[in-house]
């Protein structure tokens, strides 16, 4: 039988798949009444014992998103969302923090372990004594809304690398939060991140100081658990001069049936010569088979290279989501800095995609390079969606855009819609796009090795995405080719 | 239509109601309108457009004379929106056929502002028709418009019955303050073969919305070129649709943009049918303060299965002041597909322009050298040899 029709009966029974990673846990939540109003916004920031700056930077939001509309020039499509039938605030049940793991909540457990939390993080994570020096890898879990725990806080301490959770941030080192937070994505920026700045609950912080190299990866699990949550993560990143780290962060969401709206927002900020790499596997729930009930997910995700030949790096592998609408962007204002956009996007099933980035180049002798992977099947919709805008002042500038679309399945779409503007003639921008399927030749070739046909296509879409896959680190890459595997599951071969 | 250009554009600037039912659109698109983002049309508001007087034959001769044509079987002159007929002669296989109600091209130029306008202030322009099977060679076209704060809205036709085929060299020109805003409707019929030259040569002082709407039959053929070079504010828009199986269409231009003006290029190629190809190339020179914008989209039908879409667009900036914005789209639904888009912009090589120094070639010649072989690339993408000569002609130090 040929490929072709195999390949789309095989797309068929895909979205008949499930959900593997598709569970709930049961931890008693406390809930905010559903519905935004000031006085949401109020409790939010008293139930976070945030000092009065931080409220009045919030309800500053409020206001500011209350005058806004949703954006629309996305090619997504959703029923209309209503902002008043949600909570804004869940908090699992406070018990005493975990000092052992058989403290710690089972369920909670579960979940990690279900996620492919190595046990010894697991241990790390109820805050076991010595586990800390068996991996290099420091995780701030986000369950809901509310970190459960964080590890290697004494190692970073140590190195003077500050990660905790933003609420704590807010109360602990206020001057930094201040000094920062909404600088590189202010908060009337878009309608999401306005959403985000008045509500959101808690979310990752980490000030690495001048000429600190951060001795470990740091990882956050977020995880999407109460029904009728939506969730607004909200991350800061500092690095100052000389410094040096590397982010990550993965997502899994259990299965259920009433859309979940996501709306996170990243800053990152790199001072001279600093370096900041952020990755991000996001397998949120897609859907059911009608693409009913999958994760909203608005992320404004913006970093500024502040410094001269400041690097920030940002790699993300998207196959979750019912819709994804996320831009992570780089300012370059620093002389000869650098911005990296690597993108992995699989859409299967209904999801819908509109993914990229923006590359702002200010100042002279700034480069970029985007490199967008985009995979389609079943019946979804991908789009990469770019801005690389070379200001007057930014001479030698350079930019390279690579753009590829990989369909599987004649009911697909993929899309490329790219925007460049120069203003600056020795700036060189260039940007290329192809659309195709996989190849007749190369499914034989594999084929005729002995290969089925289902290794054979997923050998090849592993070689499409090789390029971005490299650039994350090695704990994430191992899962981000499962989760390739697992997307595309049935779809290939 | 024309005496009333006053009042529609007072209607324009109007209650979004009028506007929408006049136009069709919302009315005088800003930035913040998607397809006019780069190009935004507020600047035209403060003219209270006029329709434009019309002109004395003998004065317009004299000009279409001036113009060094290539040898041609049919021309047609428009002087301020009005047919010359004493200046004009077609082929004898040709004939001009009252034009239908353009149903197939109409859905295609839907909600676009320049057709919405054109279809609100319509002034009757040539009406083409080539019968079945007959060659009706090169045609020259020229449109003359003189005069400030009037307006043409010319609306031409060019319908090739099934394996017919036509050249048709379109040229635009003029003096003055002027708006010009004309529209063609292309039918290609099956293996019709339509070459389409535009030369837009308007005042430097001048806005011009032009719009074309192509539909393509199986394996026809509609190739289009564009030499965007006049205009402060000009807009260049192809909208252009393979319809029929294995059709083909080309859709390249060559934008020269100079002092303080703005040249668009916006083209849509739909490929609605299996087994099409379509090409583009358009490279864009910017100088002075000049900006260029290239918008264009590659649309795939889900049912256009082997589908072939190639698109290049590069622009060359000259000076500090210059920008180019440029948006190549891809809009896929079918699997089947090879296509793909690249698109630069940059300064002109320093190593080539090295290499010519360092071989005696003096800078500025060197530097023109380069230009005009970065342009000659794409004149050679026309055809019609006659053509090519003209267009070589028109570019800047005569290449």
């Amino acid at each position: 039988m040929p490929a072709v029709s195999e390949t789309r009966e095989a797309v068929e029974k895909l979205a008949k798949s499930n959900y593997e990673w598709g569970f709930e846990t049961n931890v008693e939540m406390d809930l905010a009444p559903k519905g935004l109003n000031e006085d949401i916004v109020r409790l939010i920031s008293a139930r976070k014992k945030e000092p009065q700056w931080m409220l009045e930077w919030r309800l500053k939001a409020f206001r500011a998103w209350q005058e806004m509309s949703e954006p629309n020039w996305a090619k997504i499509k959703h029923p209309p969302i209503d902002y008043q039938d949600a909570h804004y605030f869940a908090q699992p049940k406070k018990k005493p923090g975990p000092k052992s793991l058989d403290e710690v909540d089972p369920e909670l457990l579960k979940t990690y372990e279900k996620l492919g939390i190595p046990l010894h993080e697991q241990e790390m994570l109820a805050g076991v004594e010595g586990a800390g020096q068996k991996t290099p890898v420091a995780v701030d879990a986000v369950f809901d809304s509310v970190s459960v725990a964080t590890t290697f806080r004494k190692t970073l301490a140590e190195a003077g690398v500050i990660f905790c959770p933003i609420s704590e941030a807010i109360i602990e080192h206020p001057e930094l939060v201040k000094k920062y937070l909404g600088t590189v994505v202010p908060v009337a920026d878009n309608f999401f991140s306005a959403l985000n700045s008045a509500v959101f609950t808690d979310g990752s912080f980490v000030y690495v100081p001048k000429g600190v190299r951060c001795p470990m990866e740091l990882s956050t699990y977020f995880r999407i658990n109460a029904r009728n949550t939506g969730q607004f993560e909200r991350t800061l990143i500092i690095a100052e001069d000389q410094a040096t780290v590397s982010y990550l962060e993965g997502c899994t969401a259990p299965q259920r049936d009433e859309n979940q709206l996501h709306a996170a927002v990243v800053e990152l900020v790199a001072m001279e010569d600093a370096f900041i790499k952020y990755s991000t596997v996001q397998n949120w729930y897609p859907g059911d088979e009608n693409g009913k009930g999958g994760i909203y997910n608005f992320v404004t995700k913006r970093g500024i290279c502040k410094g001269d030949r400041a690097r920030i790096s940002w790699t993300q592998v998207e196959t979750g989501s019912a819709i994804t609408w996320k831009y992570p962007s780089c300012i370059l204002a620093g002389k000869g800095s650098v911005g990296e956009f690597y993108s992995v996007a699989v859409t299967n099933g209904h999801q819908q995609a509109d993914t990229g980035t923006k590359m702002i180049h200010l100042a002279p002798d700034t480069r970029s390079t985007i490199v967008a992977k985009t995979i389609s099947a079943g019946k979804s919709d991908s789009t990469y969606r770019g801005l690389v805008r070379m200001q007057p002042k930014a001479r030698n500038g350079r930019n390279f855009t690579q753009c590829d679309s990989l369909l599987i399945g004649n009911q697909c779409g993929a899309h490329t819609v790219p925007y460049i503007e120069s203003r600056n003639m020795s700036a060189r921008v260039e940007h290329e796009a192809t659309t195709s399927k996989i190849s007749e030749d190369q499914l034989f070739y594999c084929r005729s090795r002995g290969f089925s046909e289902e290794e054979a296509v997923g050998l090849i879409v592993n070689g499409f995405c090789r390029e971005v896959l490299k650039e994350l680190p090695m704990e994430f890459a191992v899962e981000a080719q499962k989760l390739l595997q697992i997307s595309l599951e049935g779809s290939v071969g | 239509m024309s005496e009333n250009n006053a009042a529609a554009w007072q209607a324009l600037t109007g209650r979004a109601g009028e506007r929408a039912a006049l136009l069709g659109t919302e009315g005088l698109p800003t930035r913040r309108v998607e397809a006019w983002h780069y190009t935004p049309l507020q600047s035209l508001n403060g003219v209270a457009w006029q329709a434009a007087p019309a002109l004395d034959d003998a004065a317009v001769k004299q000009r279409v004379d001036g113009l060094a044509l290539p040898k041609h079987d049919g021309l047609l002159v428009f002087a301020n929106g009005r047919f010359c007929k004493a200046l004009s002669h077609l082929p004898a296989c040709m004939d001009v056929q009252e034009y239908g109600d353009g149903s197939a091209v109409q859905p295609l130029l839907a909600g676009r502002f320049s057709a919405g306008l054109n279809a609100a202030l319509r002034q009757p322009g040539a009406r083409l028709h080539v019968p079945a099977g007959k060659d009706a060679g090169l045609i020259v076209m020229v449109s003359l418009t003189e005069g400030n704060g009037v307006s043409t809205h010319l609306h031409h036709s060019v319908t090739l019955d099934e394996g017919a085929s036509l050249t048709l060299l379109d040229i635009q020109l003029g003096e003055g303050q002027y708006l010009t805003n004309p529209q063609m409707d292309v039918h290609c019929a099956d293996n019709a073969h339509l070459s389409h030259v535009t030369h837009q040569a308007e005042s430097r002082e001048a806005a011009r919305l032009g719009i074309i709407g192509a539909c393509i039959g199986e394996r026809g053929n509609y190739d289009s070129f564009t030499l965007n070079q006049g205009g402060v504010l000009a807009r260049q828009e192809v909208v252009s649709q393979l319809s029929g199986p294995f059709s083909n269409t080309n859709v390249n231009a060559i934008q020269l943009v100079d002092g303080s003006r703005l040249n668009d290029l916006s083209s849509m190629i739909h490929h609605a049918s299996p087994d099409c190809t379509s090409r583009q190339t358009v490279r864009t020179v910017l100088s002075e303060n000049g900006q260029g914008v290239f918008q264009g989209k590659i649309l795939v039908d889900q049912i256009a299965q082997k589908t072939d879409g190639y698109q290049m667009n590069q622009a060359l900036l000259l000076s500090e002041k210059a920008q180019m914005n440029s948006k190549p789209e891809l809009e896929i639904y079918a699997d089947d597909v090879k296509c793909s888009h690249g698109a630069t912009v940059g300064a002109l090589d320093e190593d080539q322009l090295f290499y010519l120094r360092s071989r005696g070639v003096q800078e500025e010649q060197a530097r023109d050298l380069l230009v005009q072989a970065f342009l000659l690339e794409t004149v050679e993408l026309v055809e019609h040899e006659s053509l090519r000569d003209y267009l070589l002609k028109a570019l800047p130090g005569h290449v």
